[in-house]
């Protein structure tokens, strides 16, 4: 089964955003990248844009597939995993840690409340693998 | 689960035992890859060995006293050039000289040949050889669900074939093939392929799929580091892709000709009437207007199938296969340009969702294996 971590809060399309303070790091759970397969390329924002929650901040591609990557909350980009442009690889071998993707700025707290927690996340996979 | 109404090969179950992630291909329920994953899989079929279940592939058989006319006259190929044991690359064609499908020829006698043609083509080819009839003695059998199919692919394949077969693999020449037997199986042993290296594609009866998938594995010592490893569709994509093999429904379908898809060298306009001839000649003729080329992604990003090819900002053509090559490591891609813009060197730009990405058109194939001394 894929790893889902206690201290995260999840999306139904598979972005993890971890909240420290004002911040929240992002990035694709384990279930995604395993689904996704060989990560050859990471297209990221650049630091200072703007996302409102649910938009579309990049894209991450297999060799076979191009998938979207959709902002968990709504925010202003403070700082850019700059590794992944060399080692899109780490996306498949460590999602939660040195592949974080950005780190935003949140600019409301009160939509972290809205995502899944690590036992929500589980279920909805359970329901989506059935 | 599946859906109940995708055609399944024989080797579906081991599939889905060995972790194969299946898909929708064309209709039938196929491993897009194994959990090694479609990078190791492309590069141990180009450094060591891959197999490939390619039972999906159409088998048609033909037999007749005018077996070699029936085809000559739809295929474009001239296959009056192949002997017992041989066979060769063709396209059944259009009478405006596009491609029903592509397909290999077989010929076993001058009265039995086989036609070997693509999966979501099959239906497709069988009505359409069958309505291009015109009086000869032909007998056609679609024999698919008969056969499976399994490619053995890369430098070790011969190695790994060898011990299970007492057929002297090293005499069977390049799109050449042998009747024999594969671990005590009556096969047809084929040295072609779909990936670029050397191997062999052996035929056998549809229920002994798993017992030679099986002891092909064991052979080649799957499961081991440098053994081989099973492929899924998405390896044998890249792998086609680096060697600038058509791909049905990409490169090449009913809209393109042969001579624009590079593939004049199965157009033998001298051998006498075929569908599509005189469309292809006049084609010849006047010159093209378009062409295949293949590119390479010189900035960051992939070029997919289906993304536009700017020049000077202006749309001039589609890309039909893009990827990241994974023995290559490098973007690559085919697309249909305007002829004036084909020449090898020339900067274009991808559309890469909305971003104007530069690319090269490069010389193909991508990848070309050494060949041995």
């Amino acid at each position: 089964m894929a790893n889902v971590p206690e201290d995260l809060q999840y999306t139904k399309d598979h972005e993890w955003v971890r909240v420290e303070g004002e911040t929240g790091t992002v990035g694709i759970t384990d279930y995604a990248q395993h689904a996704l397969g060989d990560v050859v390329y990471v297209e990221l924002p650049k630091v200072g844009e703007s996302f409102a929650a649910q938009e579309v901040f990049g894209s991450v591609e297999s060799v076979k597939a191009v998938s979207e990557l959709f902002i968990p909350v709504s925010g202003k980009v403070a700082e850019v995993n700059e590794l992944l442009q060399e080692e899109p690889e780490k996306v498949n071998s460590d999602p939660y840690g040195a592949a974080w993707m950005i780190r935003v700025q949140l600019s409301n707290q009160g939509e972290v409340d809205a995502l899944l927690s690590a036992a929500e996340y589980e279920d909805f996979l359970n329901t989506e693998t059935e | 689960m599946t859906s109940p109404s995708l055609k399944q090969t024989p080797l579906n179950a081991a599939h889905r035992r060995a972790g194969g992630r299946m898909v929708d291909f064309g209709g039938w329920d196929m491993p897009v890859q194994y959990p090694s994953g479609t990078v190791e899989e492309h590069l141990r079929t180009r450094t060591r060995a891959g197999l490939f279940d390619v039972s999906h592939m159409g088998e048609i058989d033909v037999r007749g006293q005018d077996a070699i006319a029936f085809i000559n006259r739809i295929c474009s190929n001239d296959v009056t050039k192949l002997v017992d044991g041989q066979a060769h690359y063709s396209a059944l064609t259009t009478p405006a000289g596009t491609v029903v499908d592509d397909l290999l020829v077989y010929r076993f006698a001058p009265d039995h040949l086989m036609l070997v043609v693509n999966a979501s083509t099959t239906e497709k080819d069988w009505d359409w050889i069958n309505s291009h009839r015109a009086g000869e003695a032909v007998e056609l059998k679609n024999v698919s669900p008969e056969w499976c199919q399994i490619a053995v692919q890369g430098p070790d394949a011969l190695r790994v074939l060898q011990p299970l077969t007492p057929t002297p693999l090293d005499e069977i020449k390049y799109y050449h093939f042998r009747e024999g037997e594969v671990d005590g199986v009556a096969s047809i042993i084929s040295r072609t392929g779909y990936t670029g290296e050397d191997g062999f594609e052996v035929y056998a009866a549809a229920d002994r799929a798993e017992q030679l998938w099986n002891r092909l594995l064991e052979a080649g010592d799957g499961g081991t580091p440098e053994g081989i490893t099973p492929c899924g569709l998405a390896a044998r994509n890249t792998l086609r892709l680096e060697s600038a093999m058509a791909l049905y429904g990409h490169e090449i379908d009913e809209t393109t000709t042969l001579l624009e898809a590079n593939l004049g060298w199965i157009c033998k306009l001298a051998k006498g009437d075929f569908i599509g001839r005189d469309a292809l000649a006049r084609q010849k003729e006047e010159g093209l207007k378009r062409k295949l080329v293949g590119f390479e992604v010189t900035e960051r990003g992939i070029a997919r199938d289906g993304h536009n090819v700017l020049i000077d900002g202006e749309v001039v053509g589609q890309v039909t296969s893009g990827s990241p090559a994974p023995f290559l490591k490098k973007n690559i891609g085919m697309a249909y340009v305007p002829v004036e813009h084909a020449g090898v060197g020339r900067e274009i730009q991808i559309d890469v969702r909305g971003r104007a990405v530069a690319a090269r058109i490069v010389p193909m194939p991508f990848y070309k294996r050494e060949k041995k001394p």
